[in-house]
């Protein structure tokens, strides 16, 4: 280091000079947040007021012991291979959707940023309208596009099915664009300026990176769909919400804790799952 | 001719001034080494003739087209026909040493073969053949993540060599691998270009190998040609001052103790370049 850079290096301060800012969004945080919690009436000394958790008491109570005469789970064996294939399909179907507008959308694979080269206005409009049909597509509640379609196609699975597409190809999108620009895209950077495709420095470049939490993500998705899946049942889209909701209306707690442990198998199965995905691709 | 360049200037958005007024040519087929001390903007270099960054001043003619006057598609079409070598290999870690060699080509083969092969190596014979050169052929299906560092430079070397582009831009090629096999990696470089009739720039930090392996020799200080000159007649005092900010210490392989020990000490009759520029340490 020569004479000028040391003296350069004194007359710089001897504090953090991020450190005033940080303070300041700390505080704006909390700020914030208090509002919205008062809005949210958030007053979690209700819970354990005497006569409300009488009144938990009595509703948990009711879910004993689990209901498991033949018959029943016979109801429940088919409804769980139902909303497994609700939830199947339709993280399918969100996959076509999700993985062709992510790859558009994602910065990562913008020929045009390098340099900045060509076509660079064009690129960023295109990334911004897929971003926008991404956003459109997961900001309606799947219970909408569930009421809706069971107008049209009639109560059952199918409803459901394309109603998990399009919500969750909104979220697997928006999530797989936000993933492949959060692991390195060196890789994809130097195939690109060497004059590879898009297609291909995404295959050579950036998945190799971030195969591993795109599955895990991609899982993840699959076990909310299970749970979605069941509260479309509530409106007639078929599965285990349909049996679920048809308990709770003749009060079985019974069945509804029967239902309740078969959803926690299936969270654990989704775990499993994802665990041997990330193992195969570590 | 491989590249010319007109007053050519870089300055980062924060204001900081990389390159200024450069003008170099280098004719098809022949072969650079650009030295300077760190921060000299020899990185900043590379980038702008491989198309990575654009110029804030001047212009670049790189084998006979203005890049940023191109269409996207020629433009690919100009990238394709320029191999960096990084310095640091920007290979994913999980990938396949052969799948990272074969990645070489991808700016000239069609999409569909790209992708296909990633289910069966679309061309192992020259994969092979490639790494063959760096010493490395043993390990064609290991995965990236299972080699050293040293090994992973080779392996980004190779992928250059396997794409056989027109221009080789070599950003510090060897500066992971130990004397002996920085050498023999820099001259399969040469040697491949030699062949091909391709032409070279290459930054190196070991002044020695710069003087070995190339004609001519670029001083890069501040930004700016301190001296461009074949590389006879780069004296030690032009040296010294190119590395005056460093202390005047002119960075060599055989400032590498280890060499130097296994050498036994500088041996004047078998390289004499080695105790040329050696010479020039501590002067004035």
């Amino acid at each position: 280091m020569n004479v000028a850079a040391i003296d350069a290096a004194a007359a710089l301060p001897l504090r953090d000079p991020d450190a005033r800012r940080r303070l300041g969004g700390a505080l704006l945080a909390i700020v914030l947040l208090w509002p919205l919690l008062q809005l949210a009436e958030f007053r979690p000394a209700a819970l354990l007021d005497a006569s409300n958790l009488r009144v938990i008491g009595n509703f948990l109570a009711g879910f004993l012991p689990p209901a498991t005469d033949a018959e029943f789970l016979g109801l429940l064996v088919r409804a769980t291979l139902e909303t497994l294939a609700i939830a199947t399909a339709g993280i399918t179907l969100a996959l076509f959707l999700a993985a062709p507008l992510a790859v558009v959308a994602t910065r990562a694979l913008s020929v045009s940023a390098i340099g900045p080269g060509p076509g660079r206005w064009r690129g960023q409009a295109l990334r911004a309208a897929c971003r926008a049909i991404l956003t459109v597509l997961r900001a309606i509640p799947e219970i909408v596009w569930a009421l809706m379609f069971v107008r049209v196609l009639g109560l059952g699975p199918a409803a459901g099915v394309l109603a998990l597409a399009i919500t969750y190809g909104g979220m697997l999108g928006k999530v797989y664009t936000e993933i492949l620009e959060s692991t390195d895209t060196r890789p994809a950077r130097a195939l690109l300026a060497a004059g590879s495709g898009r297609l291909a420095a995404l295959a050579y470049g950036l998945v190799p990176n971030a195969a591993q939490e795109l599955t895990s993500y991609t899982v993840y998705r699959w076990e909310c769909a299970v749970r979605a899946s069941v509260i479309m049942g509530f409106v007639g889209a078929g599965g285990l919400g349909q049996l679920m909701d048809q308990s709770m209306k003749m009060l079985n707690g019974g069945e509804a804790s029967s239902i309740l442990l078969v959803f926690l198998l299936l969270v654990l199965l989704a775990d499993a799952i994802s665990a041997v995905l990330r193992r195969a691709l570590a | 001719m491989a590249f010319a360049t007109h007053h050519l200037g870089l300055e980062h958005a924060n204001g900081l001034r990389a390159l200024h007024g450069l003008d170099l040519r280098l004719a098809a087929g022949e072969r650079v080494a650009v030295i300077g001390p760190s921060g000299a903007g020899k990185t900043s270099l590379i980038r702008l003739l491989g198309c990575a960054l654009r110029p804030t001043a001047g212009r670049i003619e790189l084998l006979g087209h203005n890049p940023w006057q191109l269409s996207a598609r020629e433009l690919r079409r100009l990238r394709a026909r320029i191999g960096t070598i990084h310095q640091a290999p920007p290979i994913p870690p999980r990938l396949r040493v052969i799948t990272a060699i074969l990645a070489g080509r991808l700016g000239s083969w069609p999409a569909w073969k790209g992708l296909a092969s990633l289910l069966y190596p679309a061309d192992i014979a020259g994969a092979r053949a490639a790494l063959a050169r760096l010493d490395l052929a043993d390990r064609l299906f290991d995965r990236c993540d299972r080699l050293s560092g040293g090994q992973l430079q080779r392996v980004g070397i190779a992928r250059v060599l396997y794409q056989q582009p027109q221009l080789i831009l070599a950003d510090e090629p060897v500066s992971a691998l130990d004397p002996m096999l920085a050498d023999a990696a820099l001259g399969q470089i040469v040697a491949d270009a030699e062949q091909r009739g391709a032409a070279v720039l290459a930054s190196l930090h070991a002044v020695d190998l710069a003087l070995k392996w190339f004609p001519r020799v670029i001083g890069l200080r501040n930004g700016e040609v301190a001296f461009d000159l074949p590389a006879g007649d780069v004296s030690n005092e032009m040296l010294g001052e190119l590395y005056a900010s460093e202390g005047r210490v002119v960075p060599t392989q055989a400032n590498d103790p280890a060499l130097l020990r296994a050498l036994g000490g500088p041996d004047p009759q078998a390289a004499p370049r080695l105790v040329r520029i050696d010479s020039c340490r501590g002067q004035g």
